[in-house]
């Protein structure tokens, strides 16, 4: 349980990584928080000959709001992401997620781009950036792209870079402020993987009819995935138990459910149908708050 | 794709310099060596256990810079210039432990102890906001660290116990603890820097401390 012998690098600054990624390639890993390569490292599971360690970079610490984008660089802390008050403002399913990610050790040490970048299905920042369209920005020597987070997480663990490039920030929508926001997910124990997660953003109307609503769905399959049918079915509904909860039994029918030891494929739809109406339900009671107040 | 070297016959290492437990300590290390391994090997701080190694019982957990994270999911040389503390800081022997300590002690929140340095340090960690806690808000405080024995209620109550006991001593004799390890940072001795120097892990080898 020891990691294999590398080339560590520590570049200081922005340009020197993506310089290291560059010239290394399939042959380097990033390592930011380390709260999920570290564990690949001591089992062995991965053995890059070149450890790119980016903790030192300053330039990917900012939080701050850049044209109606909140934008997060890879390298901020995730408790620190999670005490931010503007951000908390800006984008409040990001605060509603936070606390569900892992406990509050690996939030001290994991970052914001590292979640992203190792694309799990059952990872929260993941399914927030598929909910609200956020984006990521990579980059290489060759240059920037900005890739919507659908596209970016592709499947099991997998990520839309090429391997010269890096994860250096996420741009979120700011979210309206008549939106209401809510993250709700399912784990055996306080801190473990979810086994069924789900975002959502939704606004109503003075009727109580949905004029708008995001949903995306962790856990069940490969990705975190947008529950579009759902969106569509609740559009110009009212916002009830009973519809929320009979248009979320859709959940599952666009992908081919997740089946492992921790979860059957049927009892994780039940799950998901579960997580998916009570993120709605609480989403669309928010913003109902907000819209009184 | 090669590298300059061959990373497979490289011995990288680095010399780092960072506090710990208030002690400047310079060392050589090689970079794939985790924070936990060097705690424990490098400088005999021995109450940093090792449950997993892969970042899931929590018994490695360090306050690094305050905080508390999982020591075998860093490596050593992410440690340069900062401040590592493990639980050896808190008191310089059995018949001087600090309230957190005592209070285990007096609950049985311990078994085998194999949990304990961690739950210590988390327990320092949460209770230095002064603020009471249910047993739910503990429970959940202390999720991150896996106890095999206790089956956590005598540690909450631990947890609860010493919160009593550090503000009703916040004005007085349990307030001599805090501050470890935010002394000695220029190489200035303080009282709870010579403390530490009777601490076990550091009757060790000669030269734990080196100054630069
Ligand atoms: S040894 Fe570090 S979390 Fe288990
Ligand atoms: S006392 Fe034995 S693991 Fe907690």
């Amino acid at each position: 349980m020891k990691p294999p012998r590398f080339l560590y690098c520590d570049p200081d600054t922005l340009e020197e990584a993506v310089a290291l990624k560059s010239q290394h390639e399939f042959d380097a890993l990033v390592l930011a928080g380390g709260q999920s390569l570290m564990p690949m490292l001591n089992m062995r599971l991965a053995g890059p000959e070149v450890l790119i360690d980016i903790n030192g970079v300053t330039d990917l610490q900012h939080i701050g709001r850049i044209n109606g984008t909140l934008e997060i660089g890879a390298g901020v802390r995730q408790s620190v992401l999670e005490a931010h008050s503007e951000a908390a403002v800006a984008v409040p399913l990001i605060a509603a997620a936070m606390p569900h990610i892992g406990h509050i050790e690996n939030r001290h040490r994991g970052t914001v781009g590292g979640s992203i970048a190792h694309a799990d299905a059952a990872a929260e920042l993941p399914c927030t950036a598929v909910t609200l369209d956020a984006v990521i920005v990579v980059r290489s020597e060759r240059g920037e792209r900005q890739i919507a987070a659908t596209d970016f997480f592709q499947g099991f663990l997998t990520n839309a870079c090429e391997p010269d490039e890096l994860v250096v920030a996420i741009r979120y929508p700011v979210t309206s402020p008549t939106a209401g926001s809510a993250f709700t997910e399912f784990a055996r124990r306080e801190g473990d993987f979810a086994l069924a997660s789900a975002g959502a953003v939704a606004e109503v109307d003075a009727d109580g009819r949905f004029t708008s609503v995001a949903i995306g769905v962790g856990s069940i399959t490969t990705k975190p995935v947008r529950a579009r049918a759902i969106e569509e079915a609740l559009l110009g509904r009212a916002a009830t138990s009973d519809v929320i909860k009979d248009a979320a039994r859709q959940i599952g029918d666009a992908v081919t459910l997740s089946s492992d030891m921790h979860a059957t494929s049927r009892y994780r739809r039940h799950l998901a149908t579960t997580v998916v109406t009570r993120a709605v339900a609480a989403a669309a009671a928010d913003a109902q708050n907000r819209s009184a107040s | 794709m090669t590298t300059a070297e061959n990373p497979a016959t490289a011995t990288d290492t680095r010399t780092i310099t960072l506090l710990v437990n208030g002690r400047e300590v310079t060392r050589a290390v090689s970079t794939r060596t985790t924070l936990s391994d060097f705690l424990r090997e490098d400088l005999d701080l021995v109450s940093v256990h090792l449950g997993c190694e892969h970042g899931v019982c929590g018994c490695c957990t360090v306050l690094f810079d305050g905080e508390s994270v999982r020591a075998c999911l860093m490596l050593a040389v992410q440690a340069r210039g900062h401040e590592v503390e493990t639980v050896e800081s808190l008191s310089a022997d059995q018949n001087d432990l600090h309230p957190i300590q005592q209070s285990f002690a007096e609950e049985q929140g311990l078994q085998c102890g194999f949990c304990t340095p961690a739950m210590v340090l988390r327990a320092k960690e949460i209770l230095a906001d002064g603020r009471e806690r249910s047993d739910a808000e503990v429970r959940s405080d202390i999720s991150g660290i896996l106890c095999r024995c206790t089956g956590y209620q005598n540690i909450v109550n631990a947890v609860q116990n010493a919160g009593r006991k550090l503000s009703r001593g916040a004005n007085g004799g349990a307030g001599t603890h805090d501050g470890v390890g935010t002394s000695a940072v220029d190489g200035a001795e303080t009282e709870q820097a010579t403390d530490i120097d009777r601490a076990p892990g550091f009757d060790g080898p000669a030269g734990t401390e080196q100054r630069g």
